[in-house]
């Protein structure tokens, strides 16, 4: 029997497509609109995935990573006396101003890394050209592929044709040269501003100048020791602000999820693909079911048992449900596969959110379900002998 | 030894009321009657006079307010709701005036439905009801929607789906009247022949007068009670 009930939803093409089609859009909607939410809220927390430390000293009131509040330079040396801590070395992080040939100017978010170490630089494997060790070199700044986009305005070939910035164009910093000797592949920032990378001394050159000026210090503990003791031990001992990168990618991602609009925002499109997907799929199929009443009933007075007819009905619903989801995931990965070469708009497809919407699916295909199972609850066997 | 006829229904004093108070209606008032297995039993009458209301009653797709219905040794009127499906599942075969076949499944998937819902594997069935389409002379068209037959071969296809699981008891509730009236002859011929050979029990419910001659015995019914029983012009020709 449930062969057959499928093969009545199957057969009646239109009430068909048209469950499916609403159940793929509202799953092309969540998937889609949470993969972006997503995607933007991994920019927010770039800086932590671009610079990798096991541990971050920062000021007691810093909140998160896109907003450091200067610490003495002093605080380097503090850290480095903890028990547990094998080295720690100063960061950089603000956002400049670079101009570009043509004379436009764009913001860049320049990093400043430690002098000998460049502790907390891209790995080699990051490197699309020319190399970390370069960075010694006078005015040199090493830059993401982001600002190969970013800072190519202007720039052209002798025989007058446009290109992009490369391994040895100069472009200014605060009116100071900055020689590309690098480019990396790196996470974008949630401002927009491209990575550019230099020592921590040349940083302090480029930026506006402040009393303070040391973001971060990056730390790491001796081998063997778990990074968040460590971490709780110098904010106990330093009476500055420790947290591990885990820790820190945390507080950062649900700063930006409290005191931002964006997952109400996204949050509303959501619920708005869940919405519409039940009403649609809801509505397609309690017509399924109406317009199967006289069916239904017939079954009934031939002896179908309501848990039998629960079955069908469950199982024609979850079954088109399932095919709309199938649809909407492809859909949704094919938009990922499209926009993922520009990065724009951003789109991470974690799998906690297709079981989150396959969930949804489930849930409104079963309440769909449960609108016909209503229906055929209250309807009596002899209603077949009515006209 | 004796040829005595074997009852298959056995109904006596049954009233059934819809509603309360202003709004009671008193569908069938004291009705009392036997019919019996290879026959074919007609239930006439003017509409509304509670022949459906007792076909219903009959075939337990609805319960009495009051009296006892006994069916081919099963007193009904005692029954849970779930041994009345298990009985109407094993017991009764339905055909429906409007003929109520699925028309997004073939007529070879609406014939099984009988035999999957007694729980027949799906080959048994699928070959079943192709037996049972060709009896009723559909054999060559066994894989087509209800929607590409005429009224008379979609009814030739209702009453392969009654006959299907071999129920005792055949239910029709105006099985012509949707019909011509050669085709509705060749259906009740199809249906004398089921009560006749195979000794099932037929009741037929119908307005057609045209196919009284179909009637072993017949019950005049008006304002819900049997005003008499009589012998058809069948027993009468033999």
């Amino acid at each position: 029997m449930i062969t057959l009930a499928l093969r009545m939803l199957f057969n009646d093409r239109a009430k068909y497509l048209m469950l499916v089609s609403g159940v793929a859009f509202a799953s092309l909607l969540m998937i889609q609109q949470s993969g972006v939410f997503c995607g933007l809220m991994s920019w927010t927390y770039s800086s932590l995935r671009n610079l990798r430390a096991p541990i971050w000293v920062m000021d007691p009131k810093v909140e998160q990573v896109n907003d450091p509040k200067p610490l003495r330079d002093t605080d380097v040396f503090r850290v480095r006396s903890i028990d547990g801590v094998a080295w720690a070395a100063p960061l950089y992080t603000g956002n400049v101003q670079g101009r570009l040939p043509n004379g436009n100017f764009k913001l860049v978010q320049l990093v400043g890394l430690d002098n000998n170490t460049f502790t907390g630089a891209p790995g080699p494997e990051k490197f699309l050209a020319g190399s970390l060790e370069d960075l010694r070199l006078p005015n040199t700044v090493i830059i993401d592929d982001f600002a190969v986009q970013r800072l190519s305005d202007g720039l052209t070939n002798p025989d007058g044709t446009t290109r992009k910035i490369g391994v040895g164009d100069v472009f200014d910093i605060n009116d100071h040269e900055a020689r590309v000797v690098g480019i990396v592949k790196a996470y974008r920032s949630f401002t927009g501003g491209p990575y550019v990378f230099t020592t921590y001394d040349r940083a302090l050159q480029y930026a506006p100048p402040t009393r303070r000026m040391l973001s971060f210090v990056l730390a790491a503990p001796v081998e063997g020791m778990d990074p968040a003791v460590i971490a709780e031990r110098i904010t106990r001992e330093s009476g500055l602000q420790a947290q591990s990168e885990a820790n820190f990618r945390h507080l950062t991602l649900f700063w930006f999820v409290k005191n931002t609009g964006i997952p109400i925002s996204f949050g509303t499109t959501v619920l708005l693909g869940l919405i519409v997907g039940l009403v649609i799929s809801g509505q397609t199929y309690y017509t399924f079911i109406l317009e199967n009443a006289r069916s239904i009933a017939a079954f009934k007075a031939m002896g179908a048992s309501m848990p039998l007819l629960i079955r069908m009905l469950i199982t024609q619903s979850v079954v088109a449900g399932l095919i709309g989801f199938g649809i909407g995931v492809g859909l949704a990965a094919g938009f990922g596969y499209l926009t993922a070469p520009k990065g724009q708009p951003p789109f991470f497809l974690l799998p906690e959110i297709l079981f989150g919407v396959a969930g949804f699916i489930l849930l409104i295909t079963i309440s769909a379900a449960l609108l016909g199972v209503i229906k055929v609850a209250r309807m009596d066997p002899d209603t077949v002998f009515r006209g | 030894m004796s040829d005595a006829p074997i009852p298959a229904i056995q109904i006596s004093h049954v009233s059934k009321s819809f509603g309360q108070g202003q709004a009671l209606v008193e569908a069938l008032k004291d009705v009392s009657l036997e019919a019996f297995l290879g026959e074919m039993f007609f239930l006439v009458g003017p509409s509304g006079c509670g022949k459906t209301t007792l076909l219903s009653i009959l075939c337990s797709t609805l319960k009495p307010t009051s009296g006892n219905v006994k069916v081919l040794g099963t007193d009904l009127t005692a029954a849970s709701n779930r041994r009345l499906t298990r009985f109407r599942r094993e017991h009764v075969g339905f055909v429906f005036q409007q003929f109520n076949l699925i028309p997004t499944l073939t007529i070879t998937e609406n014939v099984s439905v009988p035999l999957l819902l007694a729980g027949r594997g799906a080959s048994a069935a699928n070959r079943l009801a192709k037996e049972a389409l060709d009896r009723v002379g559909l054999g060559d068209k066994i894989a087509l929607r209800p929607g590409k037959l005429s009224g008379g071969q979609q009814q030739r296809v209702a009453i392969a789906r009654a006959l299907v699981h071999s129920p005792d008891l055949i239910v029709c509730d105006e099985p012509t009247s949707a019909l011509d009236s050669e085709t509705g002859h060749q259906i009740m011929e199809i249906l004398d022949e089921v009560a006749r050979d195979s000794k099932r029990c037929v009741i037929v419910v119908t307005h057609d007068p045209r196919i009284l001659g179909f009637a072993d015995r017949l019950a005049e019914m008006e304002d819900g009670r049997i005003l008499k029983i009589t012998t058809g012009t069948a027993h009468a020709t033999g």
